[in-house]
């Protein structure tokens, strides 16, 4: 039992990583994306600086760092409970949105929130992987 | 035109996760390939297995889809329709992938995905 124990420490871990790289990921691009000086219009040119501004270049490799741990974290654990447990991400994005980029938050946003997180704690209960090569059938 | 720019968004959302958990399950990504050294090679590991591959092809339909239901209808409409692919996903988890959907997942994913809606409203 220890060893599943180490397992899903292990995918807990992993899952606090997959939301970071996604929640900070999407503030630093929106950020990028928000203060650059140029009015993006249809030249390429235009684009490509944006890419190499730092925020949004940040954002890209963050998002890249998501997507790989993303994919290993389905490896060790069930989609369903990969989909709901990282939905946390939305919670965490409209919190920084609301502090770092200025966007308000309703009272439906926060009944929202709420709803996620009672949702996050049942699907955190249950064990992450029910298929793994632990439990063959 | 909306609504088939969702269906193709929850589809290929859907069908880009199902991928990935299933190739994923077949061959475990070890915990010493996440050292940053190593991460180059996982990368290259990664990008030779068909299934993935088809899985981000899917993942860039599904993000373009996004992008241009943006264009046709509201932020408020479009975050919360495709929310439901959480509930949609977990059918398919439990059919296609065999996992073990209790009831508290169940309950999870339902709540999360009225949850999402009720914040981008």
């Amino acid at each position: 039992m220890a060893a599943g124990r180490a397992v899903d420490l292990k995918t807990k871990l992993l899952t606090l990583f997959v939301v970071a790289t996604n929640v900070l990921g999407n503030v630093s691009m929106s950020w990028g994306m928000k203060h650059q000086n140029a009015e993006l219009g249809l030249s390429p040119l235009a684009y490509i600086r944006l890419i190499f501004s730092p925020w949004v270049l940040l954002g890209t490799m963050l998002l890249i760092l998501w997507l790989l741990s993303r994919m290993t974290l389905l490896g060790w654990a069930d989609l369903s409970y990969v989909l709901p447990v990282t939905a946390i991400g939305y919670v965490l994005t409209a919190i920084l949105g609301k502090y770092f980029l200025g966007e308000e938050i309703s009272y439906q946003g926060w009944a929202g929130t709420g709803l996620i997180v009672a949702g996050i704690i049942l699907v955190g209960l249950t064990r992450p992987n029910t298929t793994g090569s632990e439990q063959r059938r | 035109m909306k609504w088939a720019l969702v269906a193709t968004v929850v589809g290929c959302t859907a069908l880009a996760d199902l991928l990935q958990s299933f190739e994923m399950k077949r061959h475990v990504v070890a915990v010493e390939d996440l050292r940053p050294g190593r991460l180059g090679r996982m990368l290259a590991g990664l990008a030779r297995r068909g299934p993935l591959v088809l899985a981000v092809f899917f993942m860039a339909i599904s993000f373009f889809a996004f992008m241009k239901l943006l264009s046709v209808a509201d932020l408020a409409f479009a975050v919360p329709v495709t929310a439901a692919s959480v509930v949609l996903e977990t059918v398919l988890a439990k059919l296609v992938l065999k996992e073990t959907v209790t009831v508290k997942r169940w309950a999870g994913a339902c709540l999360v995905a009225c949850g999402v809606a009720l914040l981008a409203m």
